[in-house]
């Protein structure tokens, strides 16, 4: 008999170590109960067009002409295409290497980063180069290769929030790298104190660890919180003092659901703060095709961009983008639409506006209704969803019911979860998927499903909630007589 | 609201240092770029004491390691001339460069297959299906399949994230065109769609690498995808090399040799990259060498990886292609007999759609316990773009006898195929006429591989320049007339030969001066450096 080629024992043990609850038990039950015919709401990953959110016309008309040019020749083409996505179509077409069968440059193509670089400028007040942006397929991509740039060994630590989107610890397993978490304040909506920063570097430092980034998330996944100015140029004065590269997730930067504190990049502020500090601290940014308004999460487009990096580490990432050749090119044009919007006066504009404040509009209310009603339920705590897409209730399990989850051999939240998940279909992620201070418990939703169905589902999720609790405290009671 | 009460931020640092187990880190040897900054930094140390976090002796030491020739220092000169011209055109001895360096047919002018850029576009803006005036615009077949997938996607949202193996309809159709193809099953369950081919093969890399001590056999030459993500992934490449005085012939018994001899050296051999058709070497394996491979597989214990991405590029009559799944069944091996991951893509082919990064591997013989790591492993990323999946389901199920876009459809592939096998032929007999110049015929894949007997002046006016020899005869090439090969170097090969790679792709109407030019170089260069 041969030998087993490829066993479990034998696979890479870094691989084994990943986890990433986003699509794990949870979304695994969910899906076996879905083909037993049960209705499933998902709301465990941040997918609005999987639960109803319409693409803007505008972008998908303009990528369907590049993808089918023979349409451009047809004197009919203008029956059914605005005159602007054609002229749109023409423009990205031209920008290509070849159309959108051949490979671009690997960091994408020159002309749609240069329409980001524009981008840029116009929101942050200051110049961007096109030569430091990279476009990749999807942002999570990009967060790994910077992430592989960095890590060199599990010697070399990376802060990332708790609670923190699992791509995070996930990559860092799988790179073989050291996790150095420093924790959000719940009751103070999820804020970031800086005397928690330097705690968890102190204590990583005293186990030899080498911390080399800083991971933030703004607006937070799965908090929703978004960083007053004053709370980014503490972590930019912090990175400064303690020699990090500062990686900034702003993938959620057009979800801003309230108006005390509006989305400010992290260049802004680190241009902001003037040299040497603007001209010294190592930054990343990332932002995506995915979220925001448009939601276009099955292109995979996405792009980071380089502040402060050494010319020829700058090349070294290229060279490293070179080997998977180039990113998808439908996605690019996506990006392209994205960072450069219809303006006043095209002929697309006024539907364009219209469909996106729809969007934008209904998600702020979304968050409310969402918030207000795990507020309502019974041992359940939650803060104000910010921005993003999620909820993350926390969630007080009796003792009963921890003991219970004890009993089917289950971390309590993801009993919780799964018990919630078979009485009402709505599939969640458990807190522990994202990290949370010991003993307090949580689960992420979306704010997602459409809004004519969020009545049905909070009073659905009212209602189990609401039992469970009875449950275990009357168990909790009568076992105390 | 009820009010939350933590506990102090002491006790939760020292609850999160309980669920860390940490030693110290290793001694400094063991990272070869070690920054200057001290295993404990002090917190108060100023950024100007220090190495910047990311810079080039504090990255990722594997990051520096790896290549890509494919993109590298040549393609980096011709954009340079390029940017030369465009200012200045007649700054050098041609007017534009011609990338003959990368297999991205469609930048060179090849065109897309009609039908499957109908249904794309239909998927991508499915509003239209609804409207009248469509019908007048595409063929009704192309609607016909846009419903049929968009009807496989979950509220037809092709924006949203998919599975993480892919749309399961879509990988039914697929699994249905393996099995057409090879006669034998296909499970839609084994099948994981990629941005492209070459994340799978980044992810069966990550799977199989546990440390410098596992090694992966790959032909030499070989395309440095795999050189570099075995650097990439801190594993061992161990070499086999191709004959190339036999047609880069594959002999079992260089794999024999080459695994003992790193065996004996304390390396675990994991797996066997196998290129068919070869890259950049061209050749289409016989189904008997296919067959003793397996065997070899299997005997060994190594995991199979077959990048089987040419499979719709064979020029040669007498050759035929034969997946290894189809070899190994038709063998009586199944599951239990060999682990094997085959490589499809979008991007080659007929149809050339690089851009749009669409593939799969189909994964079969492993343990359940190891394919939920696989699964997960995708999972993070979530999932290859829809685009792309649908694409790869298209390249699978393309329009049969009798669909409205059959002809169309027929004509533009064999119009495809039959060119590239035209150009492939004229381009080996250009290369054979050079002096000193030989070269293998390319039964398949998009690529010539000729070898150059250098002189001896040429291999010291390289050294003078700091250039493997080949390199220099690359750019001196580059530099005369604008044609962008790949040095040999950079995919391997016997020490002391001397190679480039040149694509087959450009426009069929270019060829001929592309070769006079070539010629004219080649000739110039023997003058000046013959002995």
């Amino acid at each position: 008999m041969g030998l087993k080629a490829l066993d479990y024992e034998t696979l890479n043990e870094n691989v084994k170590k990943v986890q990433y609850a986003v699509r794990g038990e949870l979304y695994l039950r969910a899906s076996e109960l879905q083909k037993e015919g049960k209705k499933i709401i998902f709301t465990n990953v941040g997918n609005p067009h999987a639960l109803g959110q319409k693409p803007l016309t505008f972008p998908r008309q303009v990528v369907a002409l590049c993808q089918a040019p023979f349409l451009l020749d047809d004197p009919n083409v203008g029956l059914l295409f605005p005159a602007d996505a054609i002229a749109r179509a023409k423009h990205y077409l031209s920008l290509t290497s070849g159309g959108l069968g051949a490979y671009s440059d690997s960091r994408g193509i020159p002309g749609v980063r240069k329409e980001v670089a524009e981008f840029i400028e116009r929101r942050d007040g200051y110049p961007s180069d096109p030569e430091l942006i990279f476009l990749t397929d999807g942002a999570s991509k990009g967060v790994m290769q910077i992430l592989n740039c960095i890590i060199r060994g599990e010697g070399d630590g990376i802060l990332v929030p708790v609670p923190q989107y699992p791509l995070y610890s996930a990559t860092i397993s799988l790179l073989g790298g050291s996790l150095v978490p420093y924790y959000l304040e719940e009751t103070a909506n999820w804020g970031l104190d800086v005397n928690n920063l330097r705690e968890s570097v102190a204590q990583a430092r005293f186990k030899g660890i080498t911390v080399r980034a800083m991971v933030i998330i703004n607006p937070g996944n799965p908090t929703g919180q978004c960083l007053s100015e004053a709370n980014l140029r503490e972590i930019i004065n912090f990175c400064y003092q303690e020699n990090l590269v500062l990686l900034g997730d702003e993938v959620y930067q057009q979800n801003i659901y309230q108006d005390e504190r509006p989305f400010i990049s992290a260049r802004k502020v680190l241009m902001d703060m003037g040299p040497p500090i603007s001209k010294e601290v190592q930054l990343v940014s990332f932002h995506t095709v995915s979220k925001g308004y448009w939601g276009e999460c099955g292109q995979r487009g996405g792009y980071f961009e380089m502040t402060n990096l050494p010319p020829q580490t700058v090349d070294e990432i290229y060279k490293i983008a070179s080997i998977a050749l180039s990113p998808n090119v439908p996605a690019q044009i996506f990006m392209g639409l994205m960072v450069n919007p219809l303006k006043p006066g095209d002929i697309s504009y006024e539907q364009f506006v219209r469909e996106s404040q729809g969007i934008l509009e209904s998600l702020r209310r979304r968050a409310r209704i969402m918030t207000d009603g795990f507020n309502s339920c019974k041992n359940v705590v939650c803060n104000f969803t910010e921005g993003a897409m999620y909820s993350f209730p926390q969630i007080r399990l009796p003792p009963k019911a921890m003991e219970a989850a004890k009993q089917a051999g289950k971390v309590p939240d993801v009993f919780y979860c799964l018990k919630l998940l078979e009485a009402t279909g709505i599939s969640t992620v458990p807190g522990s998927g994202f990290g949370q201070k010991e003993g307090v418990f949580h689960l992420r939703t979306t704010i997602l499903p459409a809004e004519e169905d969020m009545p049905a589902i909070m009073s659905s999720f009212k209602k189990f909630n609401d039992e469970f609790m009875d449950q275990y405290e009357d168990n909790w009671n009568h076992s105390r007589m | 609201m009820r009010r939350f009460v933590i506990g102090s931020a002491r006790s939760l640092i020292e609850r999160s240092r309980q669920n860390y187990q940490f030693q110290r880190p290793l001694l400094s040897s063991s990272y070869r770029l070690l920054s200057s900054t001290p295993a404990v930094d002090s917190p108060s140390s100023s950024s100007s004491t220090m190495a910047p976090p990311v810079a080039l002796n504090t990255i990722n030491p594997k990051v520096i390691e790896c290549e890509y020739a494919v993109r590298g220092e040549i393609v980096t000169l011709a954009q340079k001339l390029q940017e030369e011209i465009n200012t200045k055109p007649d700054a050098h001895p041609f007017e534009e460069i011609l990338y003959c360096n990368i297999g991205n047919p469609q930048s060179l002018g090849q065109h897309p297959i009609t039908f499957f850029r109908e249904v794309l576009a239909l998927c991508d803006h499915p509003t239209i299906l609804d409207k009248s005036e469509t019908q007048g615009l595409f063929s009704a077949d192309s609607i016909e399949r846009a419903w049929k997938i968009l009807d496989q996607i979950p509220g037809r949202a092709t924006g949203a994230y998919s599975h993480s193996q892919g749309i399961k309809g879509l990988r039914d159709t697929i699994a249905a065109g393996i099995e057409a193809r090879d006669g034998f099953p296909a499970d839609p369950n084994d099948i994981f769609l990629t941005d492209g081919a070459s994340p799978a093969v980044h992810m069966m890399m990550q799977l199989l690498i546990r440390s410098e001590k596992d090694g992966i056999l790959c032909p030499i030459p070989q395309y440095p995808l795999y050189s570099a993500s075995i650097a990439l992934h801190g594993g061992t490449l161990v070499p086999y090399y191709l004959d190339e005085a036999t047609g880069w012939g594959l002999e079992v018994s260089q794999l024999k040799k080459q695994l003992e001899t790193s065996r004996s050296m304390g390396i675990t051999v994991r797996a066997l990259v196998v290129i068919n058709p070869g890259n950049p070497t061209g050749q289409v394996l016989a189904e008997e060498n296919q067959k003793a491979i397996v065997e070899f597989c299997k005997q060994e214990g190594l995991v199979l990886l077959a990048d089987e991405v040419y499979q719709e590029n064979v020029y040669v009559p007498e050759k035929k292609f034969h997946s290894f799944k189809k070899v190994s069944r038709s063998m009586g091996y199944g599951e239990k007999d060999l682990s094997l991951v085959s490589f499809q893509s979008v991007s080659k082919g007929y149809y050339g759609e690089c851009g749009k990064r669409g593939g799969y591997m189909e994964v079969t013989g492993f343990g359940a316990d190891v394919r939920e790591q696989i699964y997960k492993v995708a999972s993070v990323n979530l999932c290859s773009n829809i685009s792309g999946q649908i694409l790869a389901s298209l390249v699978m199920s393309p329009p049969k006898v009798g669909d409205e876009s059959y002809e169309s459809y027929s004509a533009e592939r064999d119009g495809i195929l039959s060119s590239l096998a035209r150009r492939a032929k004229t381009l080996e007999d250009a290369f054979n006429k050079l002096e000193g110049v030989t070269c293998n015929k390319a039964e398949g894949a998009m690529y010539l591989f000729p070898r150059i007997d250098l002189p001896e002046k040429a291999i010291k006016a390289a050294e003078a320049e700091k250039k493997a020899p080949d390199a220099y005869y690359c750019q001196r090439l580059l530099t005369a007339t604008g044609i962008v090969v790949v040095p040999g170097s950079g995919f391997g090969q016997v020490p002391g030969t001397w190679h480039f790679r040149c694509t087959i792709l450009p426009q069929e109407e270019k060829i001929p001066a592309i070769v006079t030019r070539l010629t004219d170089f080649h000739k110039s260069f023997m003058d000046e450096f013959r002995g």
